[in-house]
């Protein structure tokens, strides 16, 4: 069955591949660092099943010192010139389009189709991870049509995937990292130690204070651990269900479905929720690293404030 | 009440800018050695986290894709579709990525967009190409502003457009946590109750973009230093 291992053994080949292109580039003076870096990458998805815990812990310390004290630099391979690209744009025309929309359209169709084939009984693709092995399969066919398209040397892909990694740099490792840090926050009770702290400090003899410290609680707790997911059963079994359903009687349906968009308000505003927050500044190459967030804190306030509102109009009434 | 030192870390690192990975690490060393756990059991607690959840960082397999269609032009010909239209602005281009980001979503064709799939290499190059196209070229703030604004189309649409769609993650884990509880919902009474929510984030959100798109407007005209600072 082709699972996650084989996305991963994809991933780790790669990396690796950056990893050996970042050491020959002459022209990055911290190119030992990127190398180091990348190649720790690649060896957490090529063997990270066999190095244990406490050994895939050394190798995230290795690269948040490599990171965070060394610093990785920005590889700055060879590549077309803006008048080359405008000319090749002028020459491809819309045909450019075709792989870079494949990469969205194969995942989308492999992640409902893919389930459905097997040989006899047994599935040739773990029904469990079908979106992430779509997600590999678009990027291979994206792959193949771009070979057939340009004709770039099969260097130059790589080229330039390293490039894109070095602007993301130590971004490209912080999300995996936050979710790894939630594990740790889970096991330690910090959301517990939140969830009671919050529970204590808001009065809640009126409906309205109910539904507020809710929808706040949820908005704030999710900036805070960076994920709705995280807030969600604390603040719905601290606040949630025993005041605004069992006190006050309100529709625990309405109310589970407000609460967490309301969470979702949070996650606008938090550095924690760094995929959608940090990673795009970096791949936009913005040089406030916080400009999406901020761009964003405007539309969170207004949705909360309307979910607070809703709720305490809706979840008494049905 | 000792674990929440890790959140205060959190907290103080970001807000002092200092290198994102240093702060995490720091702070789920003070938190589990907070909540009781020795050194070694921290980092093999982070390790084994870390391992599980690898699947976050697949998707970087995209960029190499990414930046040999770059290399060969992908930004560029986005723009020139956009230049070809007479009606493109930042307003209409972003607004319309909003609203079918939305209801694809809604649908559940989450994987249709992406920051790296499509606002990099499409959707940012295209609302940048209206604005010059109006304006002339435009200088750093006002560029990364419009960058900006292209990734918070992306994530707004996601967000307030996920949870009409039955079957996706958030709405499961609240059937699965309130049937714990001994409450039984069905998903559809759930994303029944998330449209209006999904309603009003469009409304106030194209409000917004509408309101940036009328400051572009006003720059007309303008000498391009004042674009450049605006």
């Amino acid at each position: 069955m082709i699972g996650l291992s084989a996305v991963y053994t994809l991933a780790g080949v790669v990396f690796a591949a950056i990893a050996v292109l970042s050491a020959r580039d002459q022209g990055n003076p911290k190119r030992w660092a990127n190398a180091g870096f990348w190649g720790l990458f690649a060896v957490s998805f090529l063997f990270g099943d066999r190095l244990g815990d406490f050994g895939n812990g050394i190798l995230v310390l290795a690269m948040v010192v490599l990171a965070g004290t060394v610093g990785l630099g920005i590889g700055r391979p060879a590549t077309t010139a803006p008048e080359e690209r405008r000319a090749l744009a002028q020459k491809l025309g819309n045909k450019i389009f075709v792989p870079a929309l494949a990469i969205p359209v194969v995942t989308v169709i492999g992640s409902f189709t893919l389930k459905t084939i097997a040989i006899g009984d047994r599935p040739v693709f773990d029904p469990a991870q079908t979106t992430l092995i779509s997600l590999a399969l678009g990027t291979l066919v994206a792959m193949s049509l771009a070979r057939l398209l340009l004709r770039q040397k099969v260097t130059a892909a790589l080229q330039e995937g390293r490039k894109l990694m070095d602007l993301l740099g130590w971004a490209a490792l912080l999300p995996q990292m936050l979710a790894a840090l939630g594990a740790v926050f889970a096991l330690a009770g910090v959301g517990n130690a939140v969830g009671s702290l919050a529970a204590q400090a808001i009065p809640m003899d009126s409906r309205f204070a109910a539904v507020a410290a809710y929808t706040v609680g949820m908005a704030l707790f999710t900036a805070v651990m960076g994920n709705a997911f995280a807030a969600f059963p604390v603040m719905t079994a601290g606040i949630g269900l025993p005041l605004i359903v069992m006190k006050f009687g309100g529709d625990p349906a309405i109310m589970s479905a407000i609460g967490m968009l309301s969470g979702f308000c949070g996650t606008l505003t938090t550095p924690m929720a760094a995929n959608f927050n940090l990673v795009p500044a970096a791949l936009l190459g913005l040089e406030d690293r916080y400009a999406v967030i901020k761009a964003q804190i405007p539309t969170a306030i207004a949705v909360l404030l309307v979910n607070t509102v809703l709720m305490y109009a809706l979840v008494f009434r049905f | 009440m000792l674990p929440l030192l890790g959140v205060a870390v959190v907290v103080l690192g970001f807000a002092a800018r200092i290198n994102p990975l240093l702060v995490v690490m720091s702070a789920a060393i003070v938190s589990g050695l907070a909540g009781g756990l020795d050194l070694t059991g921290v980092l093999s607690a982070f390790g084994k986290a870390f391992n599980e959840n690898r699947y976050v960082s697949v998707t970087w397999l995209v960029l190499p894709v990414i930046g040999a269609l770059e290399r060969a032009g992908l930004q560029e010909r986005a723009r020139d579709v956009i230049v070809g239209i007479r009606a493109a602005s930042v307003f209409s281009i972003l607004c319309s990525y909003l609203l079918i980001r939305q209801v694809a979503v809604a649908v559940g064709l989450t994987s249709l967009g992406g920051q790296a799939t499509m606002v990099r290499p499409l959707i940012a190059p295209m609302a940048e190409a209206a604005a010059e196209a109006k304006l002339g070229p435009i200088g750093g703030p006002l560029r990364e502003r419009i960058r900006a604004e292209a990734a918070a189309a992306e994530n707004v649409g996601l967000f307030f457009g996920e949870d009409i769609f039955v079957a996706i993650g958030s709405i499961l884990l609240i059937k699965g946590f309130l049937e714990q509880n001994g409450v039984l919902v069905e998903p559809l009474q759930l994303s029944v109750w998330a449209i209006p929510t999904a309603i009003v984030a469009f409304a106030v959100h194209a409000a917004r973009l509408f309101l940036v798109e009328r400051r572009l407007s006003r720059m007309i005209g303008a000498p391009v230093h004042e674009k450049a600072r605006a």
